[in-house]
């Protein structure tokens, strides 16, 4: 067991090195001088090589790589060329808005898609497995920030029991600030359970085929419990699988959700960043983003000893 | 009184017609053989008493258990027989146990959901029957996973879940078919043992007669759902009365004529094994210590002559495939030397080794794994030309794949079929066709017939039989099973833990073994002959 999770930890490690070297090679390759930037059309060459010199672009690259390293792990992201304050001051704040909403869309899309799965599996080809896979099959194909439309003109404008987008802060107190997040939230998780649920039930079905199903109906329990204790566990498997890999395109969909809500998170953060080049605050925040999936993606391996002990080797 | 009772039962799937008026009595302590073919309906009849057919199945009839209608029961009402009155234990011991759930968890389940037993007080029931299956608590204890046991041993822990509550009646599908010889002879005296103790009524389903005869007290013959047969077995046997109870027993003790015996010692070998060595990666016990590799196979020597035929007989694990993996270049020895026509085969580049491949081919056991489903015969029959030196021309290649095919028994027409249009049989016969179509020296045959039912196994035996007269094609069979080996063999290599323990004419081998593995396989070998016999005194 250790073995395995020490392997999985080294490989994880490894990723994440990995990935901080293409994330600062990209951003050295991409066009746009950060100290011109700064210092506006009208500066002078003399200023804006001073300026260079001054933030330590004009060093070595594999200096100002590690230097660049070794503020991530000091939580000192540089200071954003455009706003002039430190990048972990902005991400702080923007990600007390972006995390909840991750969380609680990933907790959202397992809580609809495993049932839905389980319902449609244990009624494979009837009414109500048919119906519940086109509903899947249209949530696969409906992009996500129509959803989010639908959503507002529904619950915010029509029945008004939310508000149709921006964030009060979590100083307004929890439940305003949770208001604000659930439209998000559905129609991040939506698309997300769809796919899931999809998955639940292929995986269900393969598993109510294998013989170990049929140990446990001659054993004398009914369907409904062999379902739950015995095929619900080993179904997990792959389902563990598509939630680690989804999760890089649920923070994918907050950029396009959280500009539809208005809402200031990490998503909104890095649009704007972009597009004003702000190129430290890209750097960090992507770098941020990848940490994240490759953390997941971790847990995920992690879970896998849990669930499959062959996983775990010989006690 | 009866304790089963099946009158009269008919089976449709669909518009499929299974079972047509099927009778069938067991009383408490009788065991009772069900046996037929591939297809027959014997383990349709079995689901039938446990009500587990598939969705769209039909049954008609009377099938009552104890004075219960079970075609009549509730679903409830048939989740309280299931493992408590009526259990079962099914063929294939390697995925019948959940992968995820631990032997005590799994025994336990089914004495915790029929007696509202505690956890505490089930665990300790499990404890008992796993005990007497023959799994030591020192050595199982109830923590263990199905992964960490072998194939027998599953079966063990099937076998006790079947019976934890001491059933009436168990059903047991072809429980040893997955076994080797000698697990089959234990799993079949524990189930004897269990029948005695319990005064358990047992319907033993196999396409083994042999394994029945030695049993069973009554037998029932099935064939395309409909009974052939059914009385005492020893008279049913003795006096065969029906002519497929007769074809299945002279099937099943089939030997293939081979008028050209093989003499030895006329020519230059064809294989040469000599000292052959293959370790593996054993398991890490310690970070920092190295992991002590596993022999699997262990200075092996062997040699084959032109149009000799040699089994290598062992049981599960021996480390009889791993060697055959070698001796087709498709596995590298750790140390020692594989000459085939005196060319060494190791430490050749796959260019260097055309020549050995084209004539050295291989026949695997299951028929329906090793054919690409989305091909057709044309290509997979071919597949092997590209050994050629010269590649055929489109037609040239037809009329070789013809050929072939021909030789095995099918027609040119087949060609154009994909593999799922064919039955098992035929489907080995295209494995052999695809071995043969490069005229080999030497053909590698990996428990070829074990998958197969009598009559096609028969018929298999006799293509081998048929081409190595014909083609002086040379033979290397492995095999668990002594029969195969008797029919087919001119000279026995008995292998054990990696080693070669005894080597020699197949006739003086199997009737006179001296090494002790090879007795144990021989008193393990189930044997209609001898079985009938005794089945005789018994029954007077």
């Amino acid at each position: 067991m250790t073995a395995y999770l020490l392997k999985r930890l080294i490989i994880a490690a490894l990723t994440l090195v990995l990935a901080s070297m293409v994330v600062f090679a990209v951003m050295e390759v991409l066009p746009g001088d950060p100290a011109r930037l700064m210092l506006g059309l009208n500066a002078s060459a003399e200023q804006v090589e001073a300026l260079r010199n001054q933030m330590g672009l004009n060093a070595p690259l594999m200096l100002r790589y590690l230097h660049w390293v070794g503020g991530l792990l000091n939580l000192d992201f540089g200071r954003s060329y455009t706003y002039s304050v430190p990048v972990i001051d902005l991400v702080r704040e923007r990600i007390a808005v972006s995390l909840p909403l991750a969380l609680i869309a990933l907790a959202l899309s397992t809580i609809i898609a495993i049932p839905v799965g389980v319902f449609s599996a244990s009624r494979q080809g009837r009414a109500g497995d048919t119906l519940a896979m086109g509903a899947a099959q249209l949530g696969v194909a409906v992009p996500n920030f129509w959803f989010a439309l639908m959503l507002i003109y529904l619950f915010a404008v029509w029945l008004r029991l939310v508000p149709a987008g921006g964030f009060p802060g979590w100083g307004a107190g929890i439940w305003p600030a949770l208001k604000s997040l659930i439209l998000p939230a559905i129609a991040l998780a939506l698309p997300q359970a769809a796919i899931l649920g999809r998955v639940a039930r292929s995986a269900l079905i393969e598993v109510l085929n294998e013989d170990y199903i049929r140990t446990a109906r001659a054993k004398g329990l009914p369907y409904r419990a062999v379902l739950w204790r015995h095929a619900l566990r080993n179904a997990m498997i792959p389902v563990l699988t598509i939630l680690g890999l989804q999760f890089a395109f649920l923070l994918a969909g907050t950029i396009i959700i959280e500009n539809v809500f208005y809402l200031p998170g990490l998503g909104r953060l890095i649009f704007q960043a972009i597009t004003q080049r702000d190129l430290i605050v890209v750097e960090s925040i992507v770098m941020l983003l990848v940490a994240a999936v490759i953390l997941i993606n971790l847990l995920v391996d992690f879970s896998y000893a849990i669930v499959d002990p062959r996983l775990r080797g010989r006690q | 009184m009866s304790l089963l009772e099946i009158e009269n039962l008919s089976l449709t799937i669909g518009a499929t017609p299974i079972l047509k008026g099927v009778e069938l009595t067991i009383a408490p302590g009788e065991v009772v053989g069900l046996v037929g073919e591939s297809g027959s309906g014997k383990s349709m009849t079995a689901l039938t008493i446990m009500q587990l057919l598939p969705h769209l199945a039909r049954a008609e009839g009377r099938v009552a258990f104890d004075g219960i209608d079970i075609l009549g029961a509730t679903e409830d009402q048939m989740c309280a027989l299931r493992g408590d009155d009526i259990g079962m234990v099914f063929q294939e011991p390697m995925t019948a146990l959940n992968p995820v759930k631990t032997i005590g968890e799994q025994v336990a389940e089914g004495i915790r959901w029929h007696t509202k037993a505690g956890r505490a007080e089930a665990e300790e029931r499990a404890r008992k029957i796993l005990d007497r299956v023959g799994l030591p608590e020192a050595k199982f204890p109830l923590s263990r996973y199905p992964h960490e046991l072998s194939g027998g041993q599953r079966q063990r822990v099937v076998i006790a879940i079947a019976c934890a509550l001491k059933p009436k009646l168990l059903i047991a599908d072809e429980p040893t078919t997955a076994l080797d010889v000698v697990l089959q002879a234990q799993i079949l005296d524990l189930l004897r043992d269990l029948v005695r103790e319990n005064r358990m009524g047992l319907l033993l389903i196999s396409h083994d007669l042999a394994v029945v005869t030695e049993m069973a007290d009554r037998l029932t013959i099935l064939r395309r759902g409909e009974v052939t047969e059914a009385g005492d077995t020893a008279r049913t046997l003795s006096e065969q009365q029906h002519p497929y109870t007769r074809e299945l027993a002279l099937a099943s003790m089939h030997v293939p004529a081979r008028p050209k015996q093989h003499l030895a010692g006329s020519a230059m070998p064809l294989l040469e094994v000599e000292g052959v060595v293959r370790d593996y990666p054993g398991r890490r016990k310690s970070l920092f210590r190295p992991a002590q590799p596993i022999r699997a196979v262990d200075d092996v020597s062997l040699t084959i002559e032109p149009a000799q035929s040699v089994a290598l007989v062992g049981r599960s694990g021996c480390g009889k495939s791993t060697l055959a993996r070698m001796i087709l270049a498709l596995d590298k020895p750790t140390a020692g030397t594989i000459r085939f026509r005196g060319e060494a085969i190791i430490g050749k580049a796959e260019a260097e080794l055309k020549p050995a491949r084209r004539d050295m081919q291989v026949v695997f056991q299951d028929p329906y794994g090793s054919f690409d489903p989305r091909q057709k015969v044309e290509k997979l029959v071919a597949e092997p030309l590209h050994l050629l030196e010269k590649q055929p021309a489109n037609a040239e290649r037809r009329e070789m794949v013809a050929h072939a095919l021909d030789e095995v028994g099918l027609g040119p027409r087949d060609m154009d079929k994909y593999p799922h249009e064919f039955s098992g049989g035929q489907r080995q016969r295209l494995s052999i066709a695809r071995a043969i179509i490069t005229r080999p020296k030497l053909v590698v045959a990996d428990e070829p017939v074990s998958a197969l039912d009598v009559s096609i196994r028969a018929q298999i035996l006799d293509l081998f039989a048929e081409l190595n007269q014909k083609l002086g094609i040379a033979y290397l069979f492995i095999t668990h099973d002594l029969t195969v080996a008797r029919a087919m063999a001119d000279e026995v290599l008995v292998m054990h833990e990696g080693k070669i323990v005894e080597r020699g004419k197949t006739g003086d081998v199997l009737d006179h073994p001296r090494s002790e593995a090879a007795r144990a396989l021989v008193a393990a070998a189930p044997d209609l002959h001898r079985a009938i016999a005794r089945r005789m005194q018994e029954q007077g």
